[in-house]
């Protein structure tokens, strides 16, 4: 019964949703061709390539353009990590005590030993290319903190010092909100987070200003981050098995 | 390929994404399980994001990315919806992450991950 009324629920939900968006068409513009209104995306596209020489348009927006909304995503992703963190604490704290025993074959363990450097390497590039190519500060540290977890799932007792994850997290925050205030001192017109180091020239890597400065320094908050968080999961030990 | 191919390709999109998004509501709202919840709320995030990035689609645009070799001619597909999306996906992971904590907490207390044998309200 609760089944039968759920999906009369939904196909009404999904009918309603679906024909709007049928309505808007797929591929068009959804703008009509006028000089004044123009859509934001067309501002975004001119200004990337001829002011700020930054290769990449979705890098542009996140970090410059949006850059105070990503301020706020990187703030909330911190949040949810510390929210993590306080759910899950327990008094009697075993160290060392991990949820998912197992031990691994030394295929396994001698193979993630090669990855690893490879795997952070490619993080690395990831997020320090990110104003050029696809790619950027989040998708590289998620690149990161899956070799974290890697060592983690070979390695029975490899542990990751929270302190120095903390370290690097609150370094990489400050990093960014202290470029976000260098532009109130350095910047023409004096606001938050604005680009007052030169742009360069386009697909260098030494270009698009304080871009790559932000991004790796989201990278590695990210990184640390996300690696927090597999750290915290994976070392709950629920009552029942131990 | 002509244009009517084309309409069809249209549904056919848009229609996934709607269904990718009611697949996720029906896991929430009729599954038991606590970790079908979540999983639930999570393909409904990705549902939305398809939705959002086919929104931004231009027919003939290629990626917003101003690398060696692009073609000033072309039309780049609309750079903000992805890049709205980004933000989204960072979120969705740290929501997913909080619930998965909480769904662990009443697993300690509870010791069953189903709806209907938790029954007292009181922790």
């Amino acid at each position: 019964m609760k089944k039968v009324l759920v999906i009369l629920l939904l196909a009404v939900v999904g009918f309603y949703i679906s024909e709007t968006f049928f309505d808007i068409g797929f591929g068009n513009s959804h703008f009509v061709n006028n000089e004044v209104i123009k859509p934001v995306k067309d501002t975004y596209l001119q200004q990337t390539v001829q002011e700020l020489k930054v290769a990449n348009t979705v890098t542009s927006i996140v970090v410059n353009f949006r850059g105070f909304d990503t301020l706020g995503e990187v703030t909330v992703l911190f949040l949810s990590v510390t929210a993590l963190g306080s759910i899950l604490y327990k008094r009697r704290h075993h160290v060392g005590d991990r949820s998912v025993l197992f031990s691994a074959s030394s295929i396994v363990t001698a193979g993630s030993k090669l990855l690893f450097p490879a795997i952070v390497l490619l993080g690395t590039y990831v997020f320090i290319h990110g104003h050029l190519s696809p790619g950027g500060g989040f998708q590289g540290g998620v690149i990161i903190a899956t070799g974290f977890l890697l060592m983690l799932l070979a390695y029975e007792n490899y542990s990751v010092s929270h302190t120095n994850l903390a370290i690097v997290e609150s370094l990489a925050g400050v990093t960014f909100a202290g470029v976000g205030l260098l532009g109130f001192v350095y910047g023409e017109q004096g606001t938050f987070l604005e680009n007052f180091l030169p742009s360069g020239v386009l697909n260098d890597l030494f270009s698009g200003g304080v871009i790559p400065i932000i991004y790796i320094a989201v990278g590695f908050k990210v990184a640390a981050e996300l690696t927090g968080v597999i750290y915290t999961v994976l070392n709950e030990k629920g009552e029942q098995n131990g | 390929m002509d244009s009517t191919y084309f309409q069809y390709l249209d549904y056919a999109i848009y229609g996934s994404a709607v269904l990718v998004i009611l697949i996720g509501l029906y896991a929430a709202l009729v599954k038991k399980s606590l970790l079908k919840i979540v999983l639930g709320l999570s393909i409904m995030e990705a549902g939305v994001n398809l939705l959002f990035v086919a929104l931004g689609y231009l027919k003939g645009g290629t990626a917003p990315i101003f690398s060696d070799g692009y073609d000033p001619s072309q039309v780049m597909v609309d750079p903000v919806p992805q890049a709205l999306v980004l933000t989204a996906i960072v979120i969705g992971f740290g929501v997913t992450a909080v619930a998965l904590s909480l769904v662990i907490r009443l697993w300690r207390h509870h010791h069953t991950l189903y709806i209907d044998e938790i029954k007292n309200l009181k922790w």
